[in-house]
């Protein structure tokens, strides 16, 4: 079989397997978001944090709510990290140093997982279990109930309550993400995943083959079950340095093809719960589709331009096989490495840095779209929503009415909110971004650089690893030394502000939503579950993104790509 | 001008008079079916109208003017910026070009303002004439002083006579007067104004022409009517509507994207070792952000409301022209809007016994003396349909006439010794009743059967020789305007339902409302009613606009988002409403919405089409920003432009130009047609959305060819 022909079949494979999870895992999450009852572990839960699941919360006690519990979280990571050196089981690994310490808790709570350390040289199994994999967890619940939050701003009318937050955090992880992971971690460890408290061990030859690797050491780990809430949860922090690419994480091409479909499955789904809280699935379809649109666009670009393989050295290669594993190959690397960018996922089953230019560049812009294509859990689907209150807005005045999305106003206010929303991230991109390029510190850490012949990869992975952090992601184009102060620092603080800054606007818009009260649905009225809206919408995207981030892709990929 | 709290009395006789010639609902739209002309379309513009404005545009310049456009006062600033980084090489005549072409963006914009507003100025001058300082005939107990009409407050008493210039607004409250109000209205047929009822109001500034009346001062001198007239069509009373300040917070928030995208290009261009001229970062800025829309936003709310004054309608406010795009419920007066101001006859339906014939004589006999819509038309009916000659009331010698009372509810003549009798059922049975006639046993029959389709019926009865008895019926008829079923299918299209608001019964209601083909009615309507159904629209969030020109109907137009009172009505619905209609046309509330409509359409227009322009922008400047860098970028070229400076030029002269080439699209307002919202929006997507995308590259790949052929540039 040809190598293309194995893409197309394994993508093809991957959107059976989401069409048939769409319609039972979105309705189990509109049924969950919206029960009126609790489960037991629930309540002990609740009676645990003093909270009360059925009291009603307004934006404000909602945003409260989701910054409270994230800075304890970074608190607790922070500091389970820097006490590692005196914690049994950690493998005898030492302290980590604040700016990294900081880093890589606003990192795991801001549902980044942006690495600046090596998994199996930095961290024991008490920092892995305790710490890394419960934010893997709640961090991808967090971004949920906000997009929830959301939902019922659309929703609801003539109120200005948002439902629960703590009611919202909890179901989701115990009624979600725990019970697809149970079964998504057995499937891990059936297939060959390692899940044990292993000690660090010599091994011997890493791969079979001659000349294949020689002696190294390796630990082991709960790693099957951190890696399926690492795809589920679009965390991607990899409990090995080399992520998904490691045999102990990922071991074949299925368990590969299995974990794409976790990074994707609640993100799409999730326009479905939208489509059932709204009470028109049809709204979800649309949203749904616009989502589908860029992310087969993007998968498409991503496998042509690494089939093709432009450039001498792999002409001669035959393939662009530089930095993907000969498991998986060219095409589900091209389908991973796209659906982990579209998402706020960044686990890698390759070396994103080494794909070509363009395919990096669809990387970069993939991230820059704002991850929501189908995005982060909750992320994603909050991003969509205030891209389409953006595109609503506009399209809304070319029928020549205020602009309304589902029954509801978008006016001064919410304009307002939508627009701060996406001035966030590219301010945190290009700002940082901008800085590091005259900053001789942080050009010291480019191992790229124009000397090299390298000027414009080397600023490529600058600009995504600001663009990876700022947009919740995590994954790298290494050639960067991120673990320094400057970068530990900026990066730990993209990663805070992008993932918080907007949540904030989020939050207020869906209580401005929920207080107005619904206008009825006419012949007159803009119908946003057409096909017609769909493709507005994916154009508004493209083109707001493309505008803001030309230039610098420019600089990047394409002046790497084009010459 | 029905007033609803008085429910139609059949055969009343009365009606009150249209204010209106009723017309074909189309004909009085400019550019109604031409092909191209927009259906709702405004005047024409007038290039010289772009130099008459330029002194104004200039004045614009001052930065406490620009800082209202927070898209232009960037340009502003990037213009002063260009021009001083110019002035430090003054031989470099591409940096001068960029600061002329700078400035001379910023002008257009203010020359598309000024334009806009140049064409109120004219209308307010004319109005300044029909305020001159009057004085005022005040009443102070009785005895009449002389005060200048400045000094008039609200409750004087001020008396007017033939020739006396109305001193303020106020109300009649005693006498009846004819009135020129072709200061205003520019309308030179006199009307009546007269105390009591709903004729009452007048207007400052208009003229007395016959008759005395004492008038109620109502208004402060300086809020009289014509200075809020004055003000509104002059632009001073101004404000940004509510979806005004929405479009400006994005296209603020898009310039503070493509400042951001600018402002970190000069490092990432040192990384490169492509360090770049600020006058190149400045062009690329003012390219990018959407300047086309920031340019023409104001003047395409001011046109919009200049073309409601060009329909003789006054918008209170800029927001309730916005209301008027949203508006999803039409409450329409049946009288006046959706029918001819008054019922017809249009048969004459014997009791058996009878011919068709008598009755049609008797009717005709009847109503000789019966100046109102419905007698007439009666007289006229007796004459196509019967052959019936017109008799005059001289030739009947001897006749005695019975005049309409709201007693008897009847008229007719006696004549010749025979007494006609036509009138309401109940009235005409027992007048022959009284007088020992037998009534025939179907003309009950006769009558509900007439009520049940709709109509009126008159029953005519006759006394002669041999005896008091009923002879048939007239079957009075409201006559739907023509036209009203089309206009009221295509506001359907348009997402709005209308509602016909009457007096009648429920039946007469709904054979009229099914006629006209209006969504819903109510029948019987109060002014309670009617608040109550504009109460319970907007409970479902539905925008309800509706005309009023009752003191009974202040409370409605106050509480609907678009009330447009009559310019006829009292001065409390005046004040009620947010629109005025000066020809006092209800059926113009159907040509408010589309305006409304068309308002927000031309802005989303524009704005696609100024966001979909910065596409072909980067391939213009980029490429020239970075080709010697990195060769390759110059495969980004596609538009092949003669020269680095060429190319960020022409993108600078495009971003002028489309400019101006907008402005009479902005003051026209963008083709509207009453159709469904995706239809719309697929239409407008490509015009604009498409057509913006492809129309720079074309344009300014055309630039670029002209200013490669002047020697030298390069």
């Amino acid at each position: 079989m040809s190598p293309v022909l194995a893409g197309v079949l394994q993508l093809t494979a991957l959107v059976a397997a989401l069409a048939l999870a769409y319609r039972p895992l979105g309705d189990h999450m509109a049924a969950v978001y919206s029960s009126p009852r609790h489960l037991r572990a629930e309540k002990i839960l609740y009676r645990c944090i003093g909270a009360n699941p059925d009291a009603q919360m307004r934006w404000p006690a909602y945003l409260r709510g989701v910054l409270a519990f994230s800075a304890v979280g970074v608190l607790f990571l922070y500091l389970l990290q820097r006490l590692q050196g005196g914690l049994p089981l950690s493998l005898g690994f030492a302290s980590i140093s604040p700016d990294q310490a900081f880093n890589t808790a606003a990192s795991f709570v801001a549902n980044t997982n942006w690495q600046s350390y090596s998994g199996e040289q930095a961290m024991g199994h008490v920092v892995q279990t305790v710490g890394l994999a419960v934010q893997n967890f709640v961090s991808a619940a967090t971004g949920m109930a906000v997009a929830i939050a959301l939902v019922r701003g659309f929703a609801r009318s003539r109120t200005g309550e948002l439902g629960n937050f703590w009611s919202d955090l909890v179901r989701g992880t115990i009624r979600v993400l725990i019970p697809i992971s149970v079964i998504g971690a057995v499937v891990l460890v059936a297939c060959g995943a390692i899940q044990n408290f292993s000690g660090i061990h010599e091994v011997g030859q890493f791969l079979n083959g001659p000349g294949l690797g020689g002696h190294q050491q390796t630990n082991g780990g709960a790693v099957a079950t951190q890696e399926v809430i690492k795809e589920l949860g679009t965390n991607g922090g990899g409990y090995f340095n080399a992520n998904s690419a490691h045999p102990f994480e990922n071991p074949d091409a299925f368990t590969n093809l299995f974990e794409i479909f976790l990074i994707l499955v609640i993100p799409f789904a999730l326009t479905r719960t939208f489509g059932k809280l709204v009470g028109n699935v049809r709204q979800g379809y649309a949203v749904l589709a616009t989502m589908g649109v860029i992310w087969l666009g993007f998968t498409a670009l991503m496998m042509w331009t690494e089939f093709a393989h432009g450039g001498p050295a792999l002409q001669a290669a035959g393939a662009a096989m530089e930095g993907k594993e000969t498991r998986f190959g060219v095409g589900a690397s091209s389908i991973f490495s796209v659906a982990t960018t579209l998402t706020s996922t960044g686990a890698v089953d390759s070396f994103h840095s080494s794909f070509t230019a363009f395919g990096g560049g669809l990387q970069l812009l993939g991230m820059m779209l704002g991850e929501i294509a189908p995005g982060g859990v909750g992320s994603g689907l909050y991003g969509m929503l205030i891209m389409a209150v953006i595109a609503v807005f506009i399209a809304g005045l070319m029928v020549g009415r205020t602009p309304e999305y589902l029954g509801k106003k978008i006016g001064t206010r919410e304009i307002k909110l939508a627009a701060c929303y996406i001035l966030v991230t590219p301010t945190l991109v290009l700002g940082f971004t901008a800085a590091s390029m005259v900053l001789p510190d942080a050009l010291g850490s480019m191992l790229n650089t124009k000397a090299l012949g390298a000027g414009s990869h080397g600023f490529s992975e600058v600009l995504y690893a600001f663009t990876s952090g700022a947009n919740n992601n995590g994954s790298a184009f290494a050639g960067l030394n991120a673990n320094t102060p400057w970068y530990n620092t900026t990066i730990g603080l993209a990663m805070l502000l992008g993932r918080f800054l907007p949540m904030v606007f989020v939050l207020a818009l869906a209580g401005s939503l929920a207080e107005q009260k619904p206008i009825p649905e006419t012949a007159g009225t803009l119908r946003t579950e057409k096909p017609l809206f769909a493709g507005l919408l994916v154009g508004t995207i493209l083109i707001i993104t493309g505008l803001t981030y030309f230039p610098a892709l420019a600089l990047g990929p394409l002046a790497e790509g084009l010459s | 001008m029905t007033a609803p709290a008085k429910p139609e009395e059949p055969g009343s006789m009365t009606t009150t008079p249209t204010a209106t010639p009723t017309r074909a609902p189309h004909q009085d739209l400019p550019g109604g079916h031409q092909p191209g002309g927009g259906r709702v379309g405004g005047g024409l513009f007038d290039p010289k109208q772009l130099v008459r404005s330029l002194p104004d545009a200039l004045r614009k310049l001052d930065p406490r003017v620009m800082v209202k456009s927070p898209v232009m006062f960037v340009v502003e600033v990037g213009s002063v910026l260009t021009t001083l980084f110019a002035c430090l090489s003054p031989g470099d005549w591409f940096g001068w070009a960029i600061a002329v072409w700078l400035w001379l963006t910023v002008i257009f914009a203010n020359l598309a303002e000024a334009v806009a507003e140049g064409r109120g100025k004219a209308q307010a001058d004319t109005l300044r004439k029909a305020k001159t300082d009057t004085v005022a005939r005040r009443l102070n107990g009785g005895v009449e002083e002389q005060v200048a009409g400045t000094e008039l407050r609200i409750g004087d008493l001020v008396v007017c006579e033939a020739g006396d210039i109305i001193p303020g607004d106020g109300d009649v409250v005693e006498g009846v007067a004819s009135v020129d109000e072709s200061a205003i209205t520019g309308e030179s047929a006199p009307v009546i104004r007269e105390s009591g009822g709903d004729r009452s109001a007048v207007t400052g500034g208009t003229k007395v022409l016959s008759d005395r009346i004492v008038i109620k001062i109502t208004t402060k001198p300086g809020e009289t009517f014509i200075d809020r007239m004055i003000n509104l069509v002059e632009g001073a009373a101004r404000q940004k509507t509510p979806n005004e300040i929405a479009l400006n917070i994005l296209l603020a928030s898009l310039t503070i994207v493509f400042l951001l995208a600018v402002v970190t290009l000069q490092p990432f261009a040192i990384y490169a070792g492509a360090e770049q001229p600020m006058i190149v970062l400045l062009a690329l800025l003012v390219c990018l952000i959407p300047t086309t829309i920031g340019a023409l936003l104001s003047a395409i709310g001011i046109a919009g409301m200049d073309r409601l004054v060009q329909r003789n309608v006054l918008a209170m406010s800029g927001r309730a022209v916005e209301a008027a795009g949203d508006v999803s419920t039409l409450l329409l007066d049946k009288t006046g809007t959706i029918t001819l101001g008054n019922r017809q006859a249009a048969e004459f339906v014997p009791v058996r016994g009878t011919t068709e014939a008598e009755v049609a004589d008797a009717a005709q006999l009847s109503s000789l003396a019966d100046e109102t819509p419905e007698g007439r038309s009666i007289v006229v009916l007796a004459k196509e349909k019967y052959g019936l000659r017109e008799r005059h009331q001289g030739e009947l010698v001897d006749a005695e006439w019975v005049p309409f009372t709201a007693q008897t509810r009847m008229s007719g003549v006696d004549v010749d010794g025979r007494k006609v009798r036509k009138g309401a059922t109940g009235s005409v049975i027992a007048w022959v009743q009284e007088r020992g006639g037998e009534v025939a046993e179907d003309a009950q029959q006769l009558t509900d059967a007439i009520s049940q389709a709709g109509g009126t019926p008159l029953l005519v009865a006759l006394e002669d020789e041999r005896g008091p008895r009923v002879l048939g019926v007239i079957h009075l008829k409201d006559v739907v305007k023509e036209g009203m079923r089309e206009r009221f299918d295509e506001l359907r299209r348009m997402g709005i339902k209308t509602v016909m608001i009457t007096g009648d019964n429920p039946l007469t209601a709904k054979a009229i409302a099914d006629e006209a083909g209006v969504d819903d009615f109510l029948a019987e309507a109060t002014p309670e009613d009617k608040m109550a159904l504009i109460k319970r629209e907007q409970a479902g969030g539905k925008l309800v606009a509706m005309t009023g020109d009752g003191t009974n109907d202040a409370p409605a137009l106050a509480q609907a988002d678009v009330g447009v009172a009559m310019n006829t009505g009292t001065s409390a619905a005046k004040e009620a409403g947010n629109m005025v209609d000066l020809d006092s046309n209800p059926t113009k509330l159907i040509e408010i919405v589309e305006i409304g409509k068309q308002l927000l359409i031309t802005r989303g227009a524009l704005t696609t089409f100024s966001i979909a322009n910065d596409v072909a922008k980067y391939f213009a400047i980029i490429p020239a920003m970075f080709a010697v860098a990195y060769p390759g970028l110059d495969t980004l070229n596609i538009m092949r432009l003669s020269s680095p400076n060429s190319a960020i030029l022409s993108a600078i002269i495009f971003n002028a130009l489309i400019i101006i080439a907008l402005v009479p699209l902005a003051l026209k307002g963008v083709q509207y047609r009453p159709v469904s919202a995706d239809r719309m929006l697929r239409r407008n997507l490509t015009v604009y959305g498409l057509g913006g995308l492809v129309a720079p590259f074309l344009g300014i790949k055309l630039i670029d060819l002209l200013i490669s052929l002047i020697p030298g540039l390069h």
